[in-house]
């Protein structure tokens, strides 16, 4: 289905990854191609490297790639920092976002989206142009400015953490964003902002992964292509219908696949 | 809000302040006897009282034995091998900035202090203590136009004896403890000043203390005293070169606040702390202490502790008066092989008085950090409180953190209230922020001063700026 002749070239590029951390092979073998304006699901059991894929396009330290290339607009990055990554337009919204006591959550996210607008050769923002910024972001996830006072996630509900995730992606513009169960642990009413955050950030030029494991946000946002991962693999890539399938039949049915193969 | 960039701009630098002042300088002997105690007065032309009070403190000290209860081992220092009384070689009398050698006055200007008229700092009068004298005091006349007094301890002894003998060992007396003892016995220079009765006094007042000379000790003592519905702010700030010897640091600071008064004394103490492997820095052992002597009066101490290879310090109040407020705000840094044990002891002696005690230590690299603080209510400290909060941040694996919190209440109707934590910089915190662009010193800096916000709430502006760039230099080089 990714050989399919595409316009342009891909942002992401994943060619054959495997990775491992304490010596634990997590993934084996994982190949992916993300072209701009497409949006990817990613599904599987609880345990099968969906995580840890995303992790590593990020750049966590605690993840070793054993083999394979992880390219970004053409170029290998398997040894970036994690802060070059983003500044360049990698975004990773955290499954758990993680709580930082003592830092405001405005001053991180000012230096935060200076440091991709200094990779950008745009302007860096000052406290008071970054407000009029944020505000406008703030819309797009209804998020009070309280937030802006408080410390890093600290103290946020579920559904505020991942609105604070959506926010960030909002304001770092990234050209690809992977969301980690972002959908988790959310109502309906989080989830529909949630959703309708990522439709007004992504566009044409940009790419989506998703990794889930419901329907619910699916229907909402829906995917180009679906992959089911088991065991650090790609076991199956279909379009949207594949997500509904597997909603109906259960990973069981995967298992099965497994076996064909 | 502290500023981020000004941490990006100094996270490279390393000990700025580490240069030595290449100047002709009058010292004694080594050693410490009777003789050196008078030598020493009589330099400082002093009254009869101040010898008096040297030596009886003396005799004290040889009796006393040096503290060994402190979280802290070091080499046992021979006191026998520091010169007491060291001084930059000047005219008889100085009568203005011009005679002061101009070596001196390049020196505090690359401390960032200048004293001359032209470039002196605005806002601030300040009193430059080289080595074991002071050099000059700033916006003497101005402050003198409100009655302020602030002048080096040696002048007042001189022009203002009467306030000198009625307060000096009142707070800290030289019986206290062994550095105390020893330091009322040789004390050479400081600051003291005095604010009239309901003057508020105009500006910032500031002491810098420069250890330049690497075989003799410093020994300051300084002496604040609030008058009735007075108030000033207090900031000090020290330096000294990098030497591979340890240099001795013992001073006594007292603070007297009447009926309605208010003090602040901020501190950001940034000695040179020895290298790497721990060798050089100075050994600090300091006495600080405020007694809220009136009713309502006020101490707030305010501290950031980033420099000495050894800091032993416990700024403390003592809450006489019905009302009375003591504060400790604390923010101790210790990275490579430095040692420090530091805290606040809150004494709530008069009834309704309140304290609270922020304390924030950080350590790195193999270092030692230990909080000790005494909370104590005394049997007529009726409907008193205290708050204390207590935090440690521990950076990587091989430093360590304590926290000795010593409670004494004799009174059933006071609440004493306590709060500790300890918490370690995460992998995955730093993940977070670098997965967001920032890059890893620069997501380690913004933790830390995050961490010590509450703390530097409470700085002066310039100093909140400054704490927050040495904690960065500090820092660095310190995770990962």
């Amino acid at each position: 289905m990714q050989s399919k002749m595409k316009e342009s070239d891909p942002i992401l590029e994943i060619k054959n990854l495997s990775a491992s951390t304490d010596n634990l092979p997590i993934l084996k073998g994982v190949s992916l191609s993300v072209y701009p304006g497409e949006i990817h699901a990613i599904m599987g059991r609880n345990g099968c490297g969906k995580s840890t894929l995303s992790k590593i396009i990020a750049g966590h330290p605690s993840y070793n790639i054993t083999n394979g290339d992880i390219k970004f607009l053409g170029e290998n990055i398997n040894s970036l920092e994690p802060e070059e990554r983003s500044q360049s337009g990698i975004f990773l919204g955290f499954q758990y976002p993680i709580e930082i006591p003592g830092v405001s959550n405005l001053e991180f996210l000012r230096v935060s989206t200076n440091a991709r607008r200094k990779f950008l050769n745009k302007e860096e923002l000052d406290t008071f142009d970054f407000e009029e910024l944020v505000k406008e972001k703030l819309e797009i996830v209804k998020m009070d400015q309280a937030f802006l006072s408080r410390s890093v996630n600290q103290g946020f509900s579920g559904g505020e953490k991942k609105r604070n995730e959506i926010l960030q992606m909002a304001l770092l513009e990234p050209k690809i964003a992977i969301l980690d169960e972002t959908d988790s642990g959310l109502d309906i009413d989080a989830l529909r902002i949630v959703a309708s955050g990522i439709k007004r950030i992504s566009n044409a030029q940009t790419g989506i992964i998703l990794i889930t494991h419901y329907q619910r946000l699916l229907d909402e946002i829906k995917p180009n292509y679906v992959h089911v991962m088991s065991d650090g693999q790609i076991i199956k890539t279909g379009e949207s219908d594949l997500a509904l399938e597997l909603e109906k039949k259960g990973y069981e049915w995967t298992d099965n696949f497994i076996k064909e193969t | 809000m502290v500023n981020e960039n000004l941490v990006k701009d100094v996270v490279k630098e390393p000990y700025k302040y580490g240069f030595v002042t290449d100047i002709e300088t009058e010292k004694i002997e080594k050693g410490l006897n009777e003789d050196v105690i008078k030598l020493i007065s009589q330099k400082k032309e002093e009254p009869q009282f101040l010898l008096d009070f040297r030596l009886k403190a003396f005799k004290k000290w040889q009796k006393m034995k040096e503290p060994d209860w402190a979280a802290l081992g070091y080499k046992k220092i021979d006191y026998q091998d520091i010169i007491y009384y060291s001084a930059p070689k000047q005219k008889e009398k100085i009568s203005s900035l011009d005679e002061v050698d101009p070596k001196l006055l390049e020196t505090f200007d690359k401390l960032g202090i200048p004293l001359t008229e032209q470039k002196k700092l605005t806002n601030v009068a300040v009193d430059a203590v080289f080595d074991s004298v002071s050099i000059a005091t700033t916006f003497r006349e101005e402050l003198a136009e409100h009655g302020v007094i602030f002048c080096s301890i040696s002048e007042a002894v001189k022009n203002h004896a009467d306030l000198i003998e009625k307060y000096l060992g009142t707070v800290v007396p030289a019986s206290d403890n062994y550095f105390a003892a020893l330091n009322s016995a040789v004390f050479s220079d400081g600051s003291f000043v005095y604010i009239p009765k309901g003057v508020r006094c105009p500006m910032d007042l500031s002491s810098y203390f420069r250890i330049n000379s690497g075989d003799s000790g410093q020994f300051e003592r300084t002496l604040i005293i609030a008058e009735e519905s007075s108030s000033v702010s207090y900031l000090e700030g020290c330096t000294a070169p990098m030497f591979d010897t340890n240099t001795l640091h013992a001073a006594v600071v007292e603070l007297i606040a009447l009926d309605d008064a208010s003090i602040k004394y901020s501190t950001v103490q940034n000695w040179y702390a020895g290298d790497e492997e721990g060798i050089g820095g100075i050994f600090n052992f300091v006495t600080k202490r405020g007694k809220c002597l009136g009713k309502r009066s006020k101490i707030s101490w305010s501290q950031v502790e980033t420099g000495s290879a050894i800091t032993w310090k416990y700024p403390s109040c003592l809450l006489l008066g019905e009302e009375s407020v003591g504060e400790f705000y604390s923010v101790a840094l210790t990275n490579n092989l430095q040692q420090a044990d530091t805290g606040t002891k809150m004494i709530h002696i008069g009834p309704k008085t309140k304290s609270t005690i922020v304390s924030k230590g950080i350590s790195a690299g193999n270092s030692k950090n230990s909080y000790r603080g005494l909370v104590k209510m005394g049997t007529k400290a009726t409907g008193s409180r205290n708050y204390s909060q207590c935090d440690s941040m521990l950076i990587g694996d091989q430093a360590s953190a304590n926290t000795f919190p010593y409670i004494k209440s004799q009174q059933p109707n006071s609440e004493i209230e306590h709060e500790a934590s300890t918490c370690r910089i995460s992998e995955d915190q730093l993940f977070y922020l670098q997965s967001r662009g920032i890059e890893f010193e620069e997501a380690v800096s913004m933790m830390v001063s995050g961490f010590c916000r509450d703390v530097f709430n409470q700085l002066p502006m310039e100093f909140a700026a400054e704490a927050d760039k040495l904690l960065a230099l500090k820092l660095e080089g310190s995770v990962g």
